[in-house]
């Protein structure tokens, strides 16, 4: 047994951080992941000078890693400096690039790519896409496409010959609508009426359902990223602000909240590994699962507690927690909710 | 045992619906039910169409221009208001200087400001929370020095509710060093005019501009101003917060976000079927619908002691607490029956891609925004303080 990270990650994750600390500091942030383009070229470009997309794609595909591990370390370091750069569709278009074993070279060096999966009536199952191919041409709207709106090649599915299938469509043939979340970076709604896709996959459903589990995990690595520093901010409140005379933090009823928080986040960390461990075998879509209804409870308890234990300045745009809690809350609506991930824990279960 | 309002009150709600459905425009009500907040204009509009019937300050006695409403029929106009989406009053000229000064005022404090609230001649705000000052209220720091006939005032004060559409601040402020600090507080009426007054807004969490800094510099503010005696102010602020709390559940808001999430819970679709029908999110709405069930006659309960004259004691902060929990509950259920579709920046340019249904885009800022009813006006753990001590320490 061991649970420590590997030299090589540890290297990564510790030239993610500075370049983060220094590239996107949450003050810029506050400005620029709520205009658009909604995040920064100048961090694109050192994202990739880093090699960030290289750790997220497989050896085989030409990549330098694409385990769980690889995927957990970059996403912990984007979540704890609330970088907005669209990087998760990245992860997502090169899982299903590779599976289809096209040549990902130009993504690995930064070439943006957004997915399209989730529609209006269907955002995270995938019996519910509508969108439709017809001899090469496609219809149907894909919504809340993460980083469609500066990205020029879009990987969509779409039922095809009676399967679900990955088209790629330039997005100069279909029509983007570029528009910023509200907590920072860009997203898109993606409308295809008969516009000419590129089959990359006739039967795309078992990659898609990996490229998710991914996502899934790469977003409660996040998530785990930004609670730790909800956290560190906190503590550090709790210490320094003083009513009646004392730092509040020497009250008892809120030092067991806090504690309380550290204690979810241990359980949003171990959930996280065991998700990263599992990638590639059998039990990936189950512990993705799980990690993600967790992790999902646990931010929202996590952003709502810190700022509540703030008080006014919580609720603050100036104040890194805001942008910080507004992230952890809204993570749970991308890739699968609590709710939706329990349900796929629940259906597991009966047909045992 | 009897669950029902007399029939007076029944009438006077039957009054109150027709009113609101006569008499609030459409395009206001619109605006507050979208979550888009009712604009400054909205704001005035709608005083000005509540006084013209006599109902801005129901509670004020018929002297001032109220109707001596009792809390009963408080609570029922507060309900039908916000069932009907109408903007909430500005509570800090009515509910809150209003009956300061007919308790406190002299009778020239009286007849210069009562008449002003009612018209909408004066939009006052409220100067309380310093930035070291905030549950601790008492530590407050704002000093007015006294000068001859001016009191001399320096300091900052802080989450001033719409102060940027106000011309006049009521403040408590340190006129007294010795003793508690409870003991030096007085209550100071200013003219936001006044030379030396600086008006800083603070963005909160979802964007919005609704809370103020508020900075004095060298304030010179006539004595004349001052309500009650020098080191009253304690006094007076712990009279007007009994004044916070006949709505301090919200139970009408909860009542309509409650509708709002079931009507949006049948509208959007999971898997082929109806939000609604999926047993998860349905209980969550079965689960919150119970709280709001309970809350609503633990609030009636309170109501009705209240109207018989009996002393409120555990009741405003239980209420505070239970109601805010639930209406940030119903705040979470709206955005969470969106998916990712709550997740766009609310922005017109939107409006025409329809990712939310109609009149649901600011269900994420609203969630967001109203962290706050937990914070303001006494936090819940303020609450809970209030609570223990009167349980273990015999109030």
């Amino acid at each position: 047994m061991n649970f420590e990270t590997s030299d090589d990650r540890r290297m990564l994750a510790d030239s993610l951080a500075r370049y983060l600390a220094d590239a996107c500091p949450i003050a810029a942030r506050a400005e620029l992941a709520y205009a658009a383009p909604w995040h920064s070229e100048a961090a694109w470009s050192g994202l990739t000078e880093l090699g960030v997309f290289y750790a997220l794609a497989c050896e085989e595909a030409g990549g330098m890693g694409g385990t769980g591990f690889d995927i957990s370390i970059v996403f912990e370091q984007l979540g704890r400096a609330l970088c907005p750069e669209p990087v998760l569709p990245m992860l997502l278009g090169l899982r299903l690039l590779a599976a289809a074993g096209r040549d990902v070279a130009p993504v690995l060096d930064g070439q943006p790519v957004a997915v399209g999966i989730g529609e209006l009536d269907a955002p995270y199952d995938l019996d519910g896409i509508e969108t439709r191919a017809q001899a090469g041409r496609l219809t149907g709207r894909k919504s809340l496409v993460y980083g469609g709106a500066g990205a020029a090649r879009l990987l969509i599915a779409a039922w095809s010959e009676g399967k679900l299938a990955l088209f790629e469509v330039k997005a100069e043939d279909a029509q983007v609508t570029g528009y910023g979340m509200i907590d920072g970076g860009p997203a898109a709604e993606v409308f295809l009426d008969d516009t000419p896709g590129t089959l990359v996959l006739a039967d795309a459903r078992g990659a898609l359902e990996d490229a998710l589990d991914a996502g899934a995990l790469a977003l409660c690595a996040e998530a785990l990223g930004a609670m730790e520093i909800v956290q560190g901010l906190l503590v550090d409140y709790l210490k320094t602000r003083k009513q009646f005379g004392q730092p509040i933090g020497a009250f008892q009823a809120l030092q067991h909240r806090a504690i309380d928080l550290g204690i979810e986040i241990e359980q949003a960390r171990s959930i996280v590994i065991l998700a990263a461990a599992a990638e590639g075998g059998p039990e990936f879509a189950k512990r993705a699962a799980q990690a993600k209804f967790l992790v999902g409870q646990i931010a929202r308890q996590v952003s709502e507690e810190a700022i509540q234990m703030h008080g006014g300045i919580g609720i603050t745009w100036d104040y890194p927690l805001a942008h910080f809690a507004k992230r952890l809350v809204m993570i749970d609506a991308q890739l699968g909710d609590t709710d939706w991930h329990l349900e796929r824990l629940m259906t597991a279960l009966t047909q045992r | 045992m009897d669950l029902n309002f007399s029939p007076e009150e029944q009438a006077f709600q039957a009054e109150v619906r027709a009113f609101l459905s006569e008499a609030l425009p459409t395009e206001i009500a619109d605006r507050v039910g979208r979550g888009e907040g009712p604009t400054r204009e909205d704001m005035e509009r709608w005083h000005g169409i509540l006084n013209d019937r006599g109902w801005l300050a129901g509670t004020w006695p018929k002297a001032h221009g109220g109707q001596d409403w009792g809390p009963i029929h408080l609570h029922i106009f507060e309900e039908e208001c916000a069932k009907f989406n109408a903007p909430r009053i500005v509570p800090f000229g009515t509910k809150m200087l209003g009956p300061v000064l007919q308790k406190f005022g002299t009778p020239a404090q009286q007849a210069e400001y009562l008449p002003r609230i009612l018209d909408g001649r004066d939009w006052w705000c409220q100067g309380y929370s310093e930035p070291g000052a905030g549950s601790d209220l008492a530590s407050l720091k704002t000093r007015a020095d006294p000068d001859g006939d001016v009191y001399v005032v320096n300091g900052q004060k802080t989450w001033t509710t719409l102060g940027q559409y106000a011309n006049r601040i009521f403040c408590l402020v340190r006129t007294g060093f010795d003793g508690k600090p409870q003991e030096g507080i007085s209550f100071l009426l200013i003219d936001l005019d006044t030379p030396g007054i600086e008006m800083r807004p603070i963005r909160l969490i979802e964007g919005g501009y609704e809370v103020n800094e508020v900075f004095f510099t060298d304030v010179r503010v006539p004595v004349a101003n001052l309500v009650g005696e020098e080191n009253m102010g304690w006094t007076i602020a712990k009279y007007l917060l009994g004044h916070e709390r006949t709505n301090i559940a919200g139970t009408g808001f909860s009542v309509q976000a409650l509708a709002q999430v079931k009507a949006l819970a049948r509208q959007v679709k999971r898997g082929g079927k109806a939000l609604i029908e999926n047993p998860l999110f349905a209980a969550r709405v079965a689960r919150v619908e119970a709280e709001l069930e309970a809350v609503k006659i633990t609030n009636l309960r309170m109501l009705s002691k209240a109207a018989s004259g009996g002393e409120l004691g555990a009741e405003p902060s239980m209420l505070k607490i239970k109601g805010t929990e639930i209406r940030q509950e119903l705040n979470d259920l709206a955005r969470r029956a969106l998916g990712p579709a709550a997740a766009p920046f609310p922005s017109e340019d939107l409006d025409n891609l329809a990712i939310a249904p109609q009149g649901h885009g600011h269900n994420a800022s609203g969630y967001f925004n109203n962290r706050k009813i937990s914070i303001y006006g006494g936090s819940n753990e303020i609450q809970r303080n209030i609570l223990g001590k009167l349980a273990f320490r015999g109030g």
